[in-house]
């Protein structure tokens, strides 16, 4: 009963994270709210695993959580230097 | 003593779906970018913490309690190191987050301000709406209350 609570609870904040992603300003607010869903669907398999008595889920959950991080620092890296394979540091345009 | 932690774990995933919850709607409501990391923290924090606390109760001393725990932590040390990814790169970017300078936050000429500093600034005109809209805001009692604070600071 609880864990139907919770799992509609966190499709609701899902749900708000998804709108966000599709309103968000800038491209900063699409990746945290990506981050979030992320997080949120790792809440969502966990209980779901409960609910269903099936708590293999939870073995997908800890792969989508080390996934998550990846994704997030790809994408702000991509957006920062327009590409994965830059080494990092300063560009050449900085003050 | 089954029943006893089958009630705290009810308890702890109630109260983590509330913040997760809370969490999720500053994400919607929040004015900007930077703000929404302060929403994102909540749900990561307090929601995912509570939510798998929860569960740990539920399942016991067993693998599957053990598997949330590696859940948890990769959570608890993930999330920080995205938010501050993700404030450094909005920083660089050039978005100033709500609430610094001359800013007005709430009331009837509310507004967010700028949305870039630096050298992304300088290439956008300021919008004469904005300035109009915050006019309203000062009446003469505040007016006399900025020169009161200004001759406060000068003395």
């Amino acid at each position: 009963m609880i864990l139907a609570a919770a799992t509609l609870a966190v499709l609701v904040a899902l749900l708000l994270g998804v709108i966000r992603a599709l309103r968000g300003p800038t491209v900063f607010d699409r990746v945290l709210a990506a981050n979030a869903i992320g997080t949120g669907a790792i809440m969502l398999l966990a209980l779901i695993g409960f609910l269903t008595g099936r708590p293999e889920f939870l073995d997908i959950g800890i792969l989508y959580a080390l996934l998550n991080i990846i994704g997030t620092l790809a994408v702000l890296k991509f957006f920062r230097y327009g590409d994965l394979s830059h080494p990092g540091g300063k560009e050449p345009g900085d003050a | 003593m089954a029943a006893l932690s089958e009630i705290i774990g009810s308890v702890l995933i109630a109260v983590g779906a509330f913040f997760y919850v809370v969490g999720a709607i500053g994400i919607y409501r929040m004015p900007d970018v930077f703000t929404r990391m302060h929403a994102a923290g909540i749900s990561d924090t307090a929601g995912a913490g509570l939510l798998i606390a929860g569960m740990m109760f539920l399942a016991g001393f067993s693998l599957v309690a053990v598997k949330l725990a590696i859940i948890l932590g990769v959570i608890l040390f993930t999330s920080p190191i995205a938010t501050h990814a993700l404030a450094q790169a909005a920083l660089h970017e050039g978005l100033e987050p709500v609430g610094v300078g001359n800013k007005v936050l709430i009331g009837p000429g509310a507004h967010p301000g700028p949305e870039k500093i630096g050298k992304a600034a300088k290439n956008e005109t300021r919008k004469p709406a904005i300035r109009s809209a915050r006019k309203p805001a000062k009446s003469p009692a505040a007016k006399r209350k900025t020169a009161s604070a200004k001759r406060r600071t000068r003395s």
